[in-house]
């Protein structure tokens, strides 16, 4: 679960920049034609995004499905993880799609994506776990729940643990989170959240490309 | 055809196009000349839409091209580089741009003029400079629409290909068509072109015909006379 968690932005960022670069060409024979700016890069998007989705959902579906799992009572559960599987893929091309065309410079765009991802999946827990530390006499409910909503993929990964009921291993920290989380509301306010991860470098993506120059 | 006013364009800090104004009727083949570096081509590829203004305002066919994207049915144009997907055969690449463009085409017998037949099957990652370039006049001319923009349509053609090129301009031109060509050879341009545009620092310098060029510049041929303007305070 951790793995795909990490792995899955990961996937999608390098994907979506190099799948950019790679398709300058045809994106300059597009704009000569009668095609609207915004729909050749949305199509772009939805191309990766797409089939990166697609991939994640088979490729951990169809085992699981072998493995007999409408018969468990994990269904729940891991239909949750195939949603935020998606949701982190489509985050993460979308922002990667934002470097890519905000750099010309391949070398940049690539190692500014990488970067991004380094800093979310790894740099953010521990600036987290420091702030966690340095103010520890304070009571830190609201502000870990907020920085945790901040990062896409500290978001997935704690929702899918607090489903799990796993949380009794995190104490009274989890005991709150299992609180927010654990209730519907939780799961529809974090849900909100990847979806508002998603939907803003989209919008990004389509504000850029119509100033750009070709 | 094209009427264009005020045009300004900056790439950081280097200006390109310092008010451009320019009207181009309907009918008729029209040369851009000028240094390398004066705003050829980020002039064309304004008019495209490729490239976005700072400032001022381009009309095609009487519609604004701001936020605009259905004008360019009425536009074929032949890109300065010939990049194309490198991964998808030429046949392939012929097929999508007619599917995007939903028009009735003519691009057999331009495949037959420019003997590509051979090639059709192939990459176009494998393809030489000169066949690429074939491939890219194809794409430019096989669609009938009013106005034809040819950036550098000469660059890497043998002889053969170079005569039905010019061929192909005359005919199109009999049709009615408002043709819009860049070059450096000044030959290719005295043949084709009945007016000129000459584009110096971002500016328009001089608009007319080749007769009147060469007589304001007291020269006998086009190459010298364009050698010549710029020395010459301005004519517009």
């Amino acid at each position: 679960m951790n793995i795909i968690i990490v792995l899955v932005p990961l996937i999608g960022t390098i994907f979506g920049v190099m799948y950019y670069y790679n398709s300058k060409e045809f994106i300059e024979l597009l704009l000569a034609q009668p095609i609207k700016r915004s729909s050749i890069f949305l199509g772009q998007y939805l191309g990766v995004a797409g089939s990166l989705t697609l991939s994640l959902v088979l490729g951990l579906g169809i085992p699981f499905l072998l493995y007999g799992l409408f018969k468990s009572d994990a269904i729940f559960d891991f239909a949750l993880l195939l949603v935020t599987g998606a949701f982190l893929t489509m985050i993460f091309t979308a922002l990667s799609f934002n470097i890519a065309l905000s750099n010309e410079n391949k070398i940049k765009g690539f190692g500014y994506a990488v970067l991004l991802w380094l800093f979310l999946a790894v740099i953010y827990d521990g600036l987290f776990l420091m702030s966690l530390i340095i103010f520890k006499e304070y009571p830190l409910d609201t502000f870990s729940l907020a920085a945790t909503m901040f990062n896409p993929i500290d978001l997935s990964r704690t929702l899918i643990l607090l489903k799990l009921d796993i949380s009794a291993l995190l104490g009274y920290t989890g005991a709150i989170f299992k609180q927010f989380f654990g209730t519907n509301q939780g799961l529809i306010i974090s849900m909100l959240m990847l979806l508002l991860w998603t939907v803003l470098p989209i919008w990004r993506l389509v504000f850029i490309s119509k100033k750009k120059d070709f | 055809m094209i009427q264009i006013e005020n045009l300004h364009k900056k790439f950081g800090k280097n200006e390109v196009l310092k008010g451009v104004d320019l009207n181009i009727d309907e009918g008729g083949i029209f040369a851009v000349l000028g240094p390398n570096g004066s705003g050829k081509t980020t002039l064309i590829k304004s008019t495209l839409g490729m490239v976005i203004p700072n400032k001022g305002s381009i009309a095609v066919s009487g519609m604004s091209i701001k936020k605009n994207w259905r004008y360019r049915k009425d536009i074929n144009y032949l890109p300065q580089i010939a990049n194309f997907p490198g991964n998808l055969k030429v046949r392939e690449l012929i097929r999508m741009i007619k599917d995007l463009r939903q028009m009735h085409s003519e691009e057999e017998k331009l495949i037959q003029l420019f003997q590509l037949e051979p090639f059709l099957g192939k990459k176009l990652s494998t393809l030489s400079g000169g066949t690429k370039q074939k491939v890219n006049l194809v794409l430019a001319f096989m669609f009938d629409c009013p106005l034809l923009v040819l950036d550098e349509p000469t660059t890497g053609l043998d002889p053969a290909s170079l005569i039905s090129l010019k061929e192909l301009i005359q005919k199109e031109k009999e049709n009615g068509k408002t043709i819009l060509i860049t070059s450096h050879i000044m030959q290719f341009v005295a043949e084709v072109a009945e007016e000129i545009i000459y584009l110096l620092e971002g500016r328009i310098y001089f608009k007319g015909s080749i007769e009147e060029l060469k007589t304001k510049t007291n020269q006998a041929d086009l190459e010298h006379a364009i050698a010549a303007i710029a020395t010459i305070p301005t004519y517009v």
